[in-house]
C-alpha cells in the first residue's frame, strides 16, 4: 500500500470542544475512501487539518508526502476541495470563477481561460457561463463548484458531503462524477453522513463519532458488523401489542410502524409466520437500508460488556 | 511572492465590488456630495446676497486668531471673496478626507466581513496562496481603489474649485502644495488606517454591514479635525498635514502589522 494520507494522533481542540481525537488513518493511492460521520462529528475539522487550513494541536498528518501544517502551499497546489457549502463568488459568473482560481491554482493566462471553458463545457454550464452565478440554482452553484475543485487536475481530491441537499438526479451526477474520478485514478476522500453513500462508492470507509475513529474497513466488513439488515412493519392496531411482545427489540416510529434493527436476512420467514400465528395483522413488511445510526447502534452494543 | 496568485485575488475582490450596489452607491455618492455639490454651494450662498450677519462676525473672530499665512491668502478681499477661500482651501480640506477613509473601509469590509458572511473564505483558503499573499492581496485593493479614487476627486475638486474661484476671484486656487499634502501623503496614510482597523474589525464580526458600523469610528477623527477647524481650535497648514500623515503612518505600521497576526489561515478557518 502506497499511503496518500497518513495520520498520527492527529488532534484538534477548540476551547473546551475536542474536535478531532488521535485520528489514526491512512488512505493509499488511488483510493475512494469514505470519511462517515454525523453533525459534529469533525470530518470538516479532519479536512482543514489534511489541508493545512487549520494547525493540529497535537499529533501529525503526512499527505502527498508533505506536511500540511509546515508545507501548506505545496500541498494544496496538488490537492483539491470542495468545501461543504458551494463558496462560489456570486456577483460573479461562472467563467470568472473558473478564470481566477485557475490562476490561483498557477495556470498561465491562455491555459486558465481554456481550462475554464472546457470544464463549463463538461459540467453543463457553457450555455449560461458568463452569466453571474447568483442567478443560479442550487445544483448549478454545485456543478460549477465541483468543476473549480478540478481545474489544476489535483491528484487527491477532498469532497465534503457532495450530496447533501441535492435532489437524487443531482446526486447520481456527482456519484457519477466520483466513479469517473476513481478510474482517472485519483484518490478521493469524501465525506457524507449517508451510509449508502458511502457503501456505493467507496473501496474503505471510516466511521467517525463525536471526533473519534470508531470503525474502519469496507463497506463489507462494516455490514457484516452490524449484524443484519432492518425490519419494518406496519401492522393492525388491535394487534400491535401482540407484535410488541413477540418482538421484544422493535423501537415504535412516529408513523406508528415498528423498526426491528439486527435482523438477519434468513430470518425474516420464520419471524413472519411466528407473527402471523401469534395473530398479528400485518400491512406491509419491508427490509430497509442500514443507515448511520445502525452502524453506531452495532459499534455500541459490540462494546457493551 | 506569487504575482499571478495576488492579481488574481485583487480581479476578483475590486470585480465583486463594482457589482455590489451596498458598496458602489456610497462610493459614488459621497465624492459627488462633499467634493462637488457642497462647496459650489457653500462658495456660491454668500453671492446670492443672504450671508447672515453672525457669519461676518463669525469670520472675523476666525480671520483674528489665524496664523499669519492664512491671513495673508485672503488680504485684500471682501468678505464674501473671503469666505470662498476660507471655504475651499481650508474648511474642506479635513472633509475631504472622508473620501479615502470611506471607499477603503467599505471595500475592506466587503472582501474581509463579506467574504465571510458570503461563505466565499473557505475556498480561498485551501488554495495555495500563502497566508502573507493572501493579506497582502485583500488588503491592496481596497487601499488601491482609496488612493485612486482620492486622487480622482482631488483632481474633480480642483477643477471646481478653480472654476468657482476664476468666477469670484479671478484666479486659479487649485494646486496648491496643502492640498498636495493631503491627496499624496495624508490620503493615502487614512485610506491604510481604515484599512487596517476594518480588517481588524472584520476579524471579529460576521457580516458586512456590522463591519461597516464598528469600522465606522475611524471618521470620527476626521470630524473632530472639521470641527476644531471650524471653531478656531485649530488650523489646517500644509506642515500640520505633513506631520499628521507622519503620526498615521506610524500608526499604521502597528495596526496592519496586527491586522496580518489576526490574518493567519488556522484563526480565519476558525472563526468561519
Ligand atoms: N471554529 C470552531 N470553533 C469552535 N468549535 C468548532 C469550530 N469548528 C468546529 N467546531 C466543533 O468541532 C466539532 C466538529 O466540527 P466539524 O465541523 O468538523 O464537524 P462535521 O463532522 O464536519 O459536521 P457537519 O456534518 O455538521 O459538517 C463540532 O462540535 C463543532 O462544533
Ligand atoms: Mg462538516
Amino acid at each position: 500500500m502506497n499511503p496518500v494520507i497518513q495520520t498520527h494522533q492527529l488532534s484538534r481542540r477548540f476551547g473546551e470542544i475536542l474536535a478531532l481525537d488521535g485520528l489514526e488513518l491512512e488512505v493509499a493511492a488511488g483510493e475512494v475512501f469514505g470519511f462517515l460521520g454525523h453533525n459534529g462529528a469533525g470530518k470538516t475539522t479532519t479536512v482543514r487539518l489534511l489541508n493545512g487550513v487549520l494547525e493540529p494541536t497535537s499529533g501529525q498528518a503526512v499527505v502527498l508526502g508533505l506536511s500540511p501544517a509546515r508545507d501548506g502551499s505545496a500541498l494544496r497546489r496538488r490537492t483539491g476541495v470542495l468545501t461543504e457549502t458551494p463558496a462560489v463568488d456570486e456577483r460573479l459568473s461562472a467563467r470568472e470563477n473558473l478564470e481566477i482560481y485557475a490562476r490561483l491554482y498557477g495556470l498561465g493566462p491562455a491555459q486558465a481561460r481554456a481550462r475554464a471553458a472546457q470544464l463549463l463545457e463538461q459540467f453543463g454550464l457553457a450555455g449560461r457561463a458568463d452569466e453571474r452565478v447568483g442567478g443560479y440554482s442550487k445544483g448549478m452553484k454545485q456543478r460549477l463548484a465541483l468543476a473549480r475543485v478540478l481545474l489544476h487536475e489535483p491528484e487527491l481530491i477532498f469532497l465534503d458531503e457532495p450530496t447533501s441537499g441535492l435532489d437524487p438526479v443531482a446526486a447520481r451526477e456527482v456519484h457519477e462524477l466520483i466513479r469517473g474520478l476513481q478510474a482517472a485514478g485519483r484518490t478521493v476522500f469524501l465525506t457524507t453522513h449517508n451510509l449508502a453513500e458511502a457503501q456505493l462508492l467507496c473501496h474503505r470507509v471510516a466511521v467517525l463519532e463525536r471526533g473519534r475513529l470508531r470503525a474502519i474497513g469496507t463497506p463489507e466488513e462494516l455490514a457484516g458488523r452490524l449484524g443484519g439488515v432492518r425490519l419494518v412493519l406496519e401492522v393492525t392496531p388491535a394487534t400491535l401489542p401482540a407484535a410488541l411482545s413477540l418482538l421484544p427489540k422493535a423501537e415504535r416510529r412516529e408513523n406508528g410502524s415498528l423498526s426491528v434493527p439486527g435482523v438477519r436476512r434468513e430470518e425474516v420467514p420464520a419471524l413472519v409466520s411466528r407473527l402471523a400465528a401469534g395473530g398479528v395483522g400485518l400491512y406491509r413488511v419491508s427490509l430497509e437500508e442500514p443507515s448511520l445510526e445502525d452502524v453506531y447502534f452495532a459499534l455500541h452494543a459490540e462494546e457493551a460488556p | 511572492m506569487n504575482r499571478d496568485a495576488l492579481f488574481a485575488v485583487l480581479r476578483k475582490d475590486l470585480l465583486a465590488v463594482t457589482r455590489s450596489r451596498g458598496v458602489m452607491i456610497p462610493i459614488v455618492l459621497v465624492p459627488v456630495v462633499m467634493l462637488v455639490l457642497l462647496p459650489l454651494l457653500v462658495t456660491f450662498a454668500p453671492q446670492l446676497g443672504n450671508l447672515p450677519g453672525n457669519t461676518l462676525s463669525e469670520l472675523q473672530t476666525f480671520l483674528e486668531r489665524a496664523p499669519a499665512a492664512l491671513k495673508a491668502s485672503v488680504a485684500g478681499y471682501s468678505p464674501a471673496q473671503q469666505v470662498a477661500v476660507l471655504a475651499l482651501v481650508y474648511f474642506f480640506a479635513p472633509l475631504y478626507l472622508i473620501l479615502p477613509l470611506m471607499v477603503s473601509s467599505v471595500i475592506a469590509a466587503d472582501s474581509f466581513a463579506g467574504e465571510k458572511e458570503r461563505k466565499t473564505l473557505e475556498a480561498l483558503l485551501y488554495t495555495p496562496t500563502s497566508d502573507r499573499e493572501l493579506f497582502l492581496a485583500k488588503a491592496l485593493s481596497p487601499w488601491l481603489a482609496a488612493v485612486l479614487i482620492g486622487l480622482l476627486g482631488f483632481a474633480v475638486y480642483s477643477v471646481v474649485g478653480n472654476l468657482v474661484a476664476w468666477n469670484l476671484l479671478g484666479r486659479l486656487l487649485f494646486p496648491n502644495w496643502l492640498w498636495a499634502a493631503l491627496a499624496l501623503w495624508l490620503g493615502p496614510a487614512v485610506a491604510a488606517l481604515s484599512l487596517g482597523v476594518t480588517v481588524l474589525v472584520s476579524a471579529r464580526v460576521n457580516t458586512f454591514q456590522e463591519a461597516m458600523q464598528l469600522g465606522g469610528v475611524i471618521v470620527l477623527p476626521v470630524v473632530a479635525l472639521v470641527i476644531g477647524q471650524a471653531t478656531g481650535v485649530m488650523y489646517v497648514s500644509t506642515g500640520l498635514v505633513l506631520l499628521m500623515g507622519l503620526v498615521v503612518w506610524a500608526l499604521n505600521a502597528l495596526v496592519l502589522t496586527l491586522a496580518f497576526r489576526l490574518f493567519r489561515r488556522d484563526n480565519l478557518a476558525s472563526r468561519l
